[in-house]
């Protein structure tokens, strides 16, 4: 069974891949649909949804289309949720792999080190270390990766002890394969499936983050985000719902298709439980 | 004292599995009856479903079996009407229940005086003070050593057995009337399971009661049995007393289970010229340490001590000895798994103790290992000729090479070469095992390390493998390490054995030898304990 095949049985999986196919699709279609920047005044404000044709969600509070921010924030905030969870897991996972295969000196050594940054809560140090790189999307995925990665390691850590002394991992050190091969082929393929239900969780974390961030005026300010939307919206509340209910849903639905999607690849990538379910 | 009323009364039960198991029906249409006094054997192979029908009368049956026929009368009363409540009424108080594995039956973080306690607790008897007084009373009809200090230890400060006991104490804590044990002594040693059968069979006369008594071992039903019930694919194939299935079984399938019991006989002796040793172990020590923890003081265990043997090219050495021996870590050591404190292990004369990192590396090819778990040994993630062709290409052999010998091999264990592309889930436990040897063999190892290798399969499928091991030793003229508990499975195979205590050398002798004149009394306790032995003629 082909490894689509697979990842189709599950259906809520499918339908995770269809609203992040749109969402996708709305960032490229962003600049077609909508060639002029998000921010530039076109309405009066607080136009309610459907009030005028051509506004379908209506206008902010300063005359703004708020479909045109939706499209264009989706591209900001998919490449913010990709590219930090990238960065994060390329330092997570290879620290953890080491720290959990090898163990003793050098798993405390790298636990220490790991210590020090989940010791200091994730969204303060977040925004020190944008304040300190000047707002733009570089420093906000970075800012994000940086806060991001203790737990990859965590996790791949724990994963990697537990699967250490499997009897195929010493069989694999039996037949004399190096320690390289061996966590690259051995362990590291058994520790996906946690990996990327985490990695999908952290791309929804990362584009709530990257929100949260806007929202306290942090965010790229040559950028259109939902956060920012949100952020924006949120002193009007009260008089005008669709401000922050459209980007809302938005995140959400981003966050919910990428669980799906974890969840489903999950599923694939497990021959076991893929053929189980079959 | 064999009164004839049963006091269950299974008719023609059926119980329907969840759509998409490998067969419909976990029973199918099973009779029989468990009477006063005496103890009913259910004997299967895993998969038979031996144990349904007892879950059935617990209500205890797993989430998607149901009950689709027939009924089970315990005491004029249909089980299977019951709700939860009334089953949970029933289960301590008139059926009581012994589990295959009572470290996870127990509550880790509660001294057993208490559940015992919790146990009359449940059901509203005795007070609170009384409680305590009728657990003692019970560890000491089990025959726990110093009851009064396990009335107050937690389980994991009891060893197995005692553990087991503890179990049968809370099952019996009520007085039922019926006691169901689900492979009671499975998960013990030798001895340790003779003295929990015989304190079963005890207890049954004392108290009697109906015992329900679920194994895979014949010896075990030999040991204990007054009716036998032998069920395979979830019907039942023969049905009698014990004397009739195990002297004259009827099924062709009884017959094929009893021959592929390992056999007492005593091996023959082989010719053992002797030739330089290919294998030399030398004074090997090994000692374990534990911290000390809040409630622990720091432990030594002396795993190894001074062990020393030797092993010619083309013999079968048997390592026997009971969970705790060090036969393991002896094992280990050897194939370089573990590290020695000293001594050293000579492997055609050149040192194999002393090589480290790339260097042994390089040299692991030399010694191959075959694993007890067949599930746990194969990663799950691999295609099976991949699994097997990782050892030569790890030592250089080119990928296509090493997959054309890893198909011959598959083809020369049995398997055929279209396994190379599937995955192990998709094998059974004795397949693969099979995958597992051929594995080992794919370096052309001088030696082979066979740590439990048949300990986790059923019988038939135990004496298969067995079989495939003796003909490759023929065929490839393989020299083994063949570590077990299984006096019965080493007689089979080992042409020397080495019987191990507590770390050291009990016994060592060629294999006639030590299973005709032992030497020493733990062998002979050793050999004693092998259920099944007074029924021998039978069985062999």
């Amino acid at each position: 069974m082909s490894f689509f095949a697979r990842f189709a049985q599950n259906r809520g999986a499918l339908v995770g891949l269809f609203i992040l196919i749109a969402i996708i699709g709305m960032a490229l279609l962003a600049p077609l649909l909508y060639p002029e920047s998000p921010w530039r005044m076109v309405q009066r404000p607080f136009l309610a949804p459907m009030e005028v044709e051509g506004f379908w969600l209506g206008t902010d509070t300063m005359g703004r289309d708020v479909a045109a921010g939706l499209m264009h924030g989706a591209w900001v905030s998919l490449l913010i949720g990709l590219v930090s969870t990238t960065v994060a897991l390329l330092i997570g996972v290879p620290l953890g792999a080491v720290a959990g295969y090898y163990g003793g000196l050098v798993d405390d050594g790298l636990m220490r080190f790991t210590e020090f940054f989940q010791t200091i809560p994730n969204f303060a140090l977040a925004i020190v270390l944008v304040a300190i790189m000047q707002p733009s999307v570089v420093s906000i995925v970075l800012a994000i990766a940086i806060v991001s990665w203790p737990p990859v390691a965590r996790l791949v850590r724990a994963e990697f002890m537990s699967l250490r002394h499997r009897e195929y991992v010493e069989a694999a050190r039996l037949v004399g394969q190096t320690h390289g091969t061996i966590i690259l082929r051995q362990i590291l393929p058994n520790t996906l499936s946690p990996i990327i239900v985490l990695a999908s969780l952290m791309v929804a974390t990362a584009i709530l983050l990257e929100s949260a961030l806007s929202f306290l005026g942090l965010g790229d300010p040559n950028v259109m985000s939902w956060g920012y939307m949100i952020g924006a919206a949120r002193t009007v509340i009260r008089q005008a719902w669709w401000l922050s209910f459209f980007p809302g849903v938005a995140i959400l639905l981003t966050v919910l298709a990428l669980n799906l999607v974890g969840e489903g690849l999950d599923d694939a990538l497990n021959p076991k439980l893929a053929r189980e379910r079959s | 004292m064999n009164d004839t009323t049963p006091v269950l009364s299974i008719r023609g039960l059926t119980l329907a599995l969840p759509e998409g198991a490998d067969r419909d029906n976990a029973v199918e249409d099973v009779s029989y009856n468990v009477a006063r006094g005496e103890i009913m054997c259910v004997v299967g192979e895993s998969g038979s479903g031996k144990s349904m029908a007892a879950n059935a009368v617990m209500g205890l049956l797993p989430k998607g079996v149901r009950p689709t026929a027939g009924e089970v009368i315990f005491n004029g009363q249909d089980l299977l009407t019951l709700d939860e409540k009334q089953h949970r009424q029933l289960r301590g108080l008139r059926i009581g229940m012994i589990f295959q594995e009572p470290m996870t039956a127990l509550n880790p973080l509660m001294r057993v005086g208490a559940q015992i306690a919790e146990v009359f607790e449940a059901h509203g008897r005795y007070h609170a003070r009384e409680r305590q007084g009728r657990a003692l009373a019970l560890l000491e009809e089990v025959g726990i050593p110093q009851p009064e200090r396990a009335i107050r230890a937690y389980p994991f400060q009891l060893s197995g057995g005692q553990r087991q006991r503890v179990m049968i104490a809370m099952a019996l804590a009520l007085e039922p009337e019926l006691l169901i044990a689900d492979e009671p002594t499975t998960a013990l040693d030798v001895t340790t399971q003779a003295q929990i059968l015989e304190l079963i069979r005890n207890l049954q006369r004392r108290h009697g009661m109906a015992v329900m008594f679920i194994t895979h071992d014949f010896g075990v039903v030999a040991e204990i049995a007054t009716r036998v019930c032998v069920m395979r694919h979830g019907r039942i194939v023969e049905l009698g007393t014990v004397g009739e299935v195990l002297d004259n079984p009827q099924h062709a399938y009884t017959r094929a289970l009893l021959d592929a019991i390992p056999s007492n006989v005593v091996p023959q002796a082989r010719d053992a010229e002797r030739q330089a040793p290919l294998l030399e172990v030398k004074h090997l020590r090994k000692v374990f340490r534990s911290r000390g923890g809040l409630f622990k003081p720091a432990r030594e265990v002396r795993a190894l001590d001074d062990i020393s043997f030797t092993l010619a090219p083309g013999e079968t050495v048997g390592i026997v000895g009971e969970s705790g021996s060090g036969k393991s870590t002896l094992g280990r050591c050897v194939v370089r798994l573990e590290h020695p404190d000293s001594g050293s292990i000579l492997l055609s004369g050149t040192d194999y103790s002393s090589l480290k990192g790339n260097a042994l590396r390089r040299e692991r090819h030399r010694v191959q290992m075959i694993f007890q778990d067949p599930y746990a040994s194969l990663n799950p993630r691999h295609r099976v000729g991949y699994a097997i062709a990782q050892g030569p290409m790890a030592n250089g052999m080119p990928r296509a090479q090493a997959m054309r010998r890893a198909e011959e091999l598959l083809e020369l264990v049995g398997l055929g070469a279209v396994a190379v592309d599937r995955f192990p889930h998709e094998f059974s436990g004795g397949q693969r095992q099979r995958i597992g040897i051929a594995r080992a063999l794919a370096l052309n190892p001088e030696l082979i390390v066979a740590d439990e290798a048949v300990s986790a399969l059923d019988v038939s499928i135990q004496a298969q493998v067995l079989e495939l091991l003796d003909e490759l030793k023929h065929k490839l003229s393989l020299s083994l390490l063949f570590i077990t508990h299984d006096l019965r499975v080493a007689a089979q195979i080992c042409d020397t054995i080495i019987v191990m205590q507590q770390g050291r050398i009990v016994e060592q002798g060629t294999a006639p030898e030590v299973f005709l004149t032992p030497h020493e009394a733990y062998t002979r306790q050793l050999l004693d304990a092998i259920p099944g032995r007074a029924h021998e003629p039978a069985i062999a």
